[in-house]
């Protein structure tokens, strides 16, 4: 099991603030691609220029990243602070 | 550099902060501090409120990431950056960061450096409250991203 975390205006989008899944192995593209495969506002709300960077374990990961199970994986939208 | 780092929803105090870098950088020639403040007007309809989440821990090793790149292009004695999180009133300051160093032009730079990575890099997201009760989350400035580009 993994847990996945959503932020920003990816939670309004998706509905959901966390969920916990299944995760027979992979990566974080892996992951992206099986979240979008849920279609509708996933799909949307996933597609590439919407998602900023992935999180595995608290650590920001630039391009693609193997996630270990038990993983706390966050999906960040592009962000806005400052 | 020494260098603290604060995401925190309380208000903070310019002048204690400055005291506080000033008692870490030792010999600092030069101080220069930048305050964010939450605009009322951005649009058509006036701001009642901002609210600012954050990712806890992230934010934090992500700011002593690009602070720590700063330190590796500018001789910098000491860093205060200070981010409020919650719940902001118009006027309210958002975003601290002092930058100590023995002559100015290191300090000037690292704090615009700092402050334009902060903006592109680190996890925060604002939503918009407005008076007449509709919010929104605030999209990502293209101009945001094209700042942080004349340093690469």
């Amino acid at each position: 099991m993994i847990l996945v975390r959503y932020f920003g205006v990816l939670k309004d989008k998706l509905g959901l603030e966390q969920e916990r899944l299944d995760w027979p192995g992979g990566t974080t593209r892996d992951l992206l691609t099986l979240l979008r495969a849920r279609g509708g506002d996933w799909e949307q709300g996933l597609a590439p220029g919407q998602v900023f960077r992935l999180v595995v374990n608290q650590a920001i990961v630039r391009g693609d990243a193997e996630i270990p199970a038990d993983a706390e994986v966050g999906i960040l939208p592009p962000v806005t602070g400052g | 550099m020494q260098l603290s780092i604060s995401v925190t929803q309380a208000a903070f105090d310019l002048a204690v902060e400055e005291a506080r870098l000033a008692a870490e950088a030792g010999d600092a020639g030069a101080v220069v501090a930048f305050v964010g403040r939450v605009r009322g007007q951005d649009g058509p309809v006036a701001l009642a409120s901002l609210f600012l989440e954050h990712y806890p821990g992230v934010t934090e090793s992500e700011i002593a990431r690009i602070a720590g790149e700063a330190a590796a292009r500018w001789p910098l004695l000491a860093c205060r950056v200070v981010h409020r999180v919650g719940h902001l009133l118009p006027g309210e300051g958002i975003v601290l960061v002092l930058m100590a160093s023995s002559h100015r032009q290191a300090a000037f730079c690292a704090a615009e450096f700092l402050m334009d990575y902060l903006k592109t890099q680190a996890p925060f997201w604002k939503r918009e409250c407005f008076v007449d009760g509709s919010q929104h989350w605030v999209e990502a400035k293209a101009t945001d991203d094209d700042a942080c580009l004349r340093w690469s």
